[in-house]
């Protein structure tokens, strides 16, 4: 059994005959700068820091796969989430899996932290999103380009072409068109490369990922992993990754 | 309420009905309805995709639903006429969803409800973002289209879905009249498991039209949905053991500790360890202000010593907060000492604003219980509890109400509060008078404080208390306390509470200002009024009365407690217009991204 101890109301000093307790609203006790101050301080992700050595997160680049229910307007809910949150995406790609019911969304971010992890976080908040994790730095990764090049020079263009692996799509007298897949960096140096013909125009896919081996991407986790695997982030993380 | 006309059963069908009930619907879910069901005669099939929808909703254990007719919204409301559930027809569809929200907050169960498409449909937005903000459980029903007229701008089409997607917990288009009904329960289950917050279901007219014989499943979420109840018991141990530890300790409670049903869990454990207790403004009546270990609200208008409190401790419990930033101030000197013990059952509120050096992610009442149990020593407190009492009386929130100056708003929240019983339940719209509500009444129960929190919706206050007094006992109190610019922008609900004859109290505390944009203005912009002074206002005791309903007028002090004593006594909608002092303005004030421990006392500390 609880006992209250209530203080006094507060409304004592509510009088009848409008005899009312004369006090300016609010002038009484220390005005601010006469108050202590706290020595300690945060920064602005909310952690507690040394003032003298504040750590500041950089923003890195990672992968995060999303195994989704396949139905309509997961696509827009995902995107919608990143344009709202305002997190910076570089890509996002989405295809279906091998269960028709599933889809997989690859989002390459690029963000501190603890943004990733509020991605995270938001991502699994989604009714239709399954699973969510961020790729380990070794995950395969791999992008697809088409780069339409000018081709005055189709020996020359074609050397580059062999260089890279990259397969002839389509060719007229004029331009030839190659599929180059591979990492961020080697379809960005062929691109560089190919530069010197002149290049006409190129669309890319973003890069879609698998983690390696035997281990899931994505897989359906039970409740309790799910929402300790989001909730016991200790303000420590894991080093930038190198892409590929 | 009109009369409902009775239940009918088209005879020539029933026979063939009876047959699909055994062959096609669920047996669950036809075991389901017998149980909820009040009358003890079976429930009549449902032979459309709007009966299903109404079914759903019968199952769910709604009573009352606010919203407005519409064209493609007629299905729903024609099966409705069966129905008994009782729809209360508002003035204006953003009114329903505030009412549905308010509904939510008292009552615990999902507020309905219901607005034609197109337009009807926007102007339930206001509500829905509203209820999504203060993770209030709601359901909201739009009509739309016909599936075939979908996406060519036909007339009253707007893409709900697409619309509502940022403001709801989860939305849906739904395209099968055979899952039309099973799509309403689902909405049901998502608003109220876990955090809540508020559905939408988007109902195509075809569809509701259509004929089907499937009885809705009972309320299930999707199995994509994981709620986490119990918080990692390490965690738990480490944090039970910084508690132990602490020597200035708060426990800080958000709205979730009344969302959690946590409050009761949440007074025990601050009274067994002697833990002084802050509350966020979702948070008010999570703790009885009335107690000496109560330092009442934080944040921008909080008071002066949980402000202290919040900034001086070292160890925080906060239960059910998401840290917004009227209640941190600027991130940099929010709590600067404290070690977090966040308790919240949204895994991504935890480190979201504020770190959490502690995360508990479970439901609030569950791990305020594994808490209690880890919890065996008292923290050794007790200097931090004597300088948390000397701020209450250093910073008391005592006020000056000079006779030669109109009424002071302060004194007539007070008046109300005391001319009314504890579990009197207050809405709001938003501004001054808001914050006056927070401050200087004196809130001991759960579910008595209604308002707009996270949004700020100017007008939630006269809808919300339509819904409010739908969800509270018959012998429960309801006072809108309102401000003259919100009420003007809801102000056509009083058509709605005077045809239902709602006992409500409507006081608008009336300064002819939108005064916390004057007050500001004052503070930050050399006091520019642009466009805050309105310079006129109708006479809102005069306008109640053409509406129907009481109307009164406060203007001196003599008036305020006999006024306030008839109006409350009206049986039915009472609106007191009072003319309050124009130049009040609202402290303790923390300005936007200040340090809350440098809040300030009057205009010159700004």
């Amino acid at each position: 059994m609880i006992t209250y101890e209530f203080r006094k109301s507060k409304l004592s000093r509510l009088h009848t005959n409008h005899e009312v307790v004369r006090v300016k609203r609010g002038l009484d006790g220390p005005a601010p700068e006469e108050r202590p101050t706290p020595d300690g301080r945060r920064n602005k992700q909310g952690i507690r820091i040394d003032p003298e050595v504040e750590a500041k997160h950089e923003p890195r680049r990672t992968v995060i796969s999303a195994l989704v229910t396949h139905e309509p307007g997961v696509l827009s809910d995902v995107s919608g989430l990143f344009s709202r949150r305002q997190f910076n995406i570089e890509s996002l790609t989405v295809g279906p899996t091998e269960d028709d019911e599933r889809a997989r969304i690859t989002v390459v971010v690029e963000e501190p932290d603890p943004g990733i992890d509020q991605i995270k976080k938001q991502l699994r908040k989604l009714v239709p999103v399954i699973s969510v994790r961020e790729l380990e730095p070794d995950a395969m990764r791999r992008e697809l380009a088409l780069v339409k090049v000018t081709a005055d020079e189709p020996a020359q263009v074609n050397a580059v072409a062999d260089m890279y692996d990259a397969t002839t799509v389509d060719s007229s007298p004029e331009t030839a068109t190659f599929e180059i897949t591979g990492s961020r960096q080697k379809i960005e140096a062929a691109i560089e490369t190919f530069g010197q013909f002149g290049v006409r125009e190129i669309s890319r896919t973003g890069t879609t990922a698998l983690a390696r081996g035997t281990e899931d991407t994505a897989a359906p986790v039970s409740a309790t992993e799910s929402a300790a695997d989001g909730a016991n982030q200790d303000g420590t993380y894991t080093q930038t990754a190198d892409d590929d | 309420m009109s009369e409902r006309a009775a239940k009918i059963t088209p005879a020539d069908s029933e026979e063939e009905a009876d047959d699909q009930i055994t062959d096609s619907a669920a047996p669950d879910a036809a075991t389901e309805v017998d149980e909820d069901a009040d009358t003890t005669s079976a429930p009549t099939p449902v032979t459309t995709g709007a009966e299903s929808v109404v079914r759903a909703l019968e199952n769910a254990g709604v009573e009352y639903a606010f919203g407005v007719q519409g064209g493609a919204i007629m299905p729903v409301y024609d099966a409705l006429y069966d129905s008994d559930i009782t729809h209360v027809t508002m003035a204006h569809e953003q009114g329903a969803s505030h009412a549905a929200d308010a509904y939510g907050i008292v009552s615990g169960e999902p507020g309905v409800c219901l607005a034609t498409s197109g337009p009807g449909a926007t102007n339930l937005v206001t509500g829905i973002a509203d209820a999504d903000m203060d993770s209030d459980p709601m359901v909201a029903l739009t009509g739309q289209v016909p599936t075939e007229f979908v996406g060519n701008d036909a007339f009253q089409e707007t893409d709900t879905t697409g619309v509502t997607t940022p403001v709801t917990k989860d939305n849906t288009f739904s395209s099968d009249p055979d899952r039309v009904g099973s799509d309403v329960s689902e909405a049901f289950a998502l608003a109220r498991e876990g955090r809540p917050g508020p559905t939408l279901v988007d109902l195509p007219k075809d569809v509701t039209k259509a004929e089907t014989d499937r009885e809705p499943d009972a309320p299930k979420t999707p199995d994509t949905y994981h709620v986490q109840e119990r918080a990692d018991s390490e965690i738990v141990a480490d944090a039970a053991e910084r508690i132990e530890n602490a020597d200035r300790p708060v426990m800080l409670l958000g709205g979730g500790v009344i969302k959690g049903e946590a409050s009761e869990a949440c007074r025990e454990f601050a009274i067994e360890h002697e833990i002084p207790v802050i509350t966020t403004m979702p948070g008010i009546g999570s703790f009885p202000e009335d107690h000496e270990l109560s330092m009442e609200m934080a944040g921008m208008h909080g008071t002066g010593y949980a402000n202290m409190a919040i900034t001086h401790c070292d160890t925080m419990l906060a239960i059910g907060t998401r840290f917004d930033d009227r209640l941190t101030g600027g991130i940099e000197t929010f709590a600067p000492d404290a070690e977090v013990i966040h308790v919240d059952i949204d895994p991504a509120e935890i480190s979201k604003n504020i770190h959490a050096d502690y995360p508990l992610v479970g439901d609030a009442e569950t791990v305020v219980g594994q808490l209690s149990e880890a919890v065996e020593t008292s923290p050794a407190a007790k200097k931090w509890r004597v300088q948390c009492q000397q701020w209450k009386s250093d910073y008391s929130m005592a006020y000056d109400a000079p006779e030669d100056r109109p009424v002071q708003p302060e004194f007539v929240v007070e008046a109300l509060d005391e001319a009314t019983a504890d579990d009197t339940i207050v809405t709001t719209g938003v501004g001054q008078h808001q914050m006056w509500a927070c401050q200087y009444w004196t809130y001991t129960e759960p579910r008595t404080w209604v308002s707009s929190h996270g949004l700020g919706t100017m007008g939630y206050g006269l809808p919300a208390a339509i819904g409010a007094r739908l969800a509270a006992d018959d012998d429960q109190d309801v006072v809108c306390i309102d401000g003259d610019g919100s009420f003007l922008m809801t102000l056509q609900g009083l058509s709605v509470a005077v045809r239902e004859n709602l006992d409500i109290t409507v006081a608008v505390l009336n300064n002819e200002y939108i005064g916390m944009v004057r007050q500001w203005q004052d503070a930050f912009f050399e006091g520019r009024h642009s466009a805050s002074n309105y310079n006129w206002m109708p006479e809102f005791d005069k306008l109640a009365e053409a509406f129907g309903a009481a109307g009164f007028r406060i203007d001196e002090y003599d008036d305020v407690a006999d006024t306030i004593e008839e109006a409350l006594d009206y049986d039915g909608p009472s609106v007191i217009d009072v003319h309050i002092d124009p130049q009040a303005n609202v402290y303790p004030m923390v300005p936007s991204g200040g340090d809350n421990g440098q809040f300030a006392l009057e205009d010159d500390h700004l």
